[in-house]
């Protein structure tokens, strides 16, 4: 009896990341793209200036703060909140490739897959 | 000069960093980095924390691309991912112990001299013939990538080879800080012999997730600044969006010229790195 992902190809697997890429990437840009008119709204003629490092507030350097400002509505929260959208697509890449390759019966790159999944959150979260 | 003006030249330069990037292999970084603290005088951390962003956005905007069409090779990829990673954690871990900025100016040789390298062209339509690599065929890594006669079959050679310089690249950009992404393209290239295309594509694959396993310390760091990441994040996307579209019908001899002049570029940018040094 044959399971009907037995014949899950390469060429399915390749559509299947592309469109989940595609998605990803756009989401991340709406919400940057929004989070760019509020702040340009709000900041549009004054030259903010780059020369001296400050850092972030506090409130934009972690996922807590950053959802929290971005629904508050606030053009830098959600442009925050949309780079993290873009950090998350190739983390989604690698966990959805793994997936792939589960259907796919490839037990090696499951595994392949999988040990840079763990590399990659380990490092993600410091 | 107000942030609308400031915003929309960074976009500008954005987008040709994409288009850039995206067709190289490179990730746009080598191009934004210095128009940020150059021309506009940014804080090295801004421009870091933007060229972080950068090459993210050319990764996942032109992989979309990519790997639909099946010019990237998924296997190839997540196999010298490991390589990669697992290099940039040892050498983040050296950055008090090796001369940082000697390495910086030597790398910065290594890759003029293969800049050279990369425009005489091996046989990669030949590759084909030969009896397959028993590694390669094991780890199925053997492929076909889209050309304008139909799908084209390629063999992948030397796999323990290029796993170690993808350790190498790994360790270079976790203890320089820069992009990895022309050494990966070189392993794939001149190692493996992968089809120079599947070499750029596949290397495109591997940078974003490479600068996402250090995305979480920058941004933690405060390197990340909206004003400026947004018309970076933009302007990058849709130069590598325009860059995709143009890979399937560009002639290979062009787009290796293409590389090795981006490649000059970022070999000048790292001796001009290390000797004036802080930056």
């Amino acid at each position: 009896m044959r399971a009907p992902w037995r014949n899950v190809k390469d060429a399915d697997v390749q559509r299947a990341v592309g469109n989940l890429l595609r998605g990803g990437v756009l989401l991340a840009a709406a919400v940057v793209l929004a989070g760019g008119v509020v702040f340009l709204w709000r900041h549009g003629t004054a030259l903010p200036d780059y020369r001296t490092f400050r850092g972030e507030p506090l409130d934009l350097r972690e996922l807590g703060g950053i959802v929290r400002d971005a629904f508050s509505g606030t053009g830098r929260g959600l442009i925050q909140l949309g780079l993290l959208l873009l950090v998350a697509t190739p983390v989604a890449r690698v966990a959805f490739t793994a997936v792939a390759f589960a259907f796919e019966r490839d037990r090696t790159y499951v595994l392949v897959a999988l040990l840079v999944l763990s590399l990659l959150l380990k490092s993600l979260a410091g | 000069m107000n942030t609308l003006v400031f915003g929309g030249t960074i976009a500008a330069a954005s987008f040709c960093a994409g288009f850039l990037g995206s067709l190289t292999g490179l990730g746009g970084g080598f191009i934004i980095t210095p128009v940020l603290t150059l021309v506009f005088g940014a804080d090295i951390r801004y421009a870091i924390g933007a060229s972080l962003i950068s090459i993210i956005a050319t990764s996942s905007g032109a992989a979309a691309a990519y790997v639909k069409e099946g010019f990237t090779n998924l296997r190839v990829g997540m196999l010298l991912e490991i390589a990669t990673v697992v290099g940039a954690l040892v050498g983040a871990s050296l950055t008090t112990v090796l001369p940082t900025r000697a390495l910086i100016v030597l790398f910065g040789t290594v890759l003029l001299v293969s800049a050279y390298l990369t425009t005489r062209p091996h046989a990669e339509h030949l590759t084909a013939a030969l009896p397959p690599d028993p590694l390669a065929s094991r780890l199925r890594l053997d492929s076909e990538y889209p050309t304008a006669g139909g799908p084209v079959r390629y063999r992948v050679r030397h796999v323990p080879g290029g796993f170690a310089l993808m350790w190498v690249a790994g360790v270079l950009s976790g203890l320089l800080g820069i992009g990895s992404g022309a050494v990966k393209v070189l392993a794939m290239d001149q190692v493996m012999y992968l089809p120079f295309k599947v070499s750029t594509a596949t290397s495109n694959f591997m940078i974003g997730v490479t600068a996402a396993a250090s995305a979480g310390i920058y941004l933690r760091h405060g390197y990340v600044d909206p004003g400026l990441a947004m018309p970076v994040m933009l302007g990058v996307l849709a130069g590598s969006l325009v860059g995709a579209r143009l890979l399937f019908g560009a002639r290979t001899d062009r787009l290796r010229l293409l590389f090795a002049v981006a490649l000059v570029a970022v070999a000048v940018e790292m001796i001009y790195k290390g000797v004036a040094g802080g930056r």
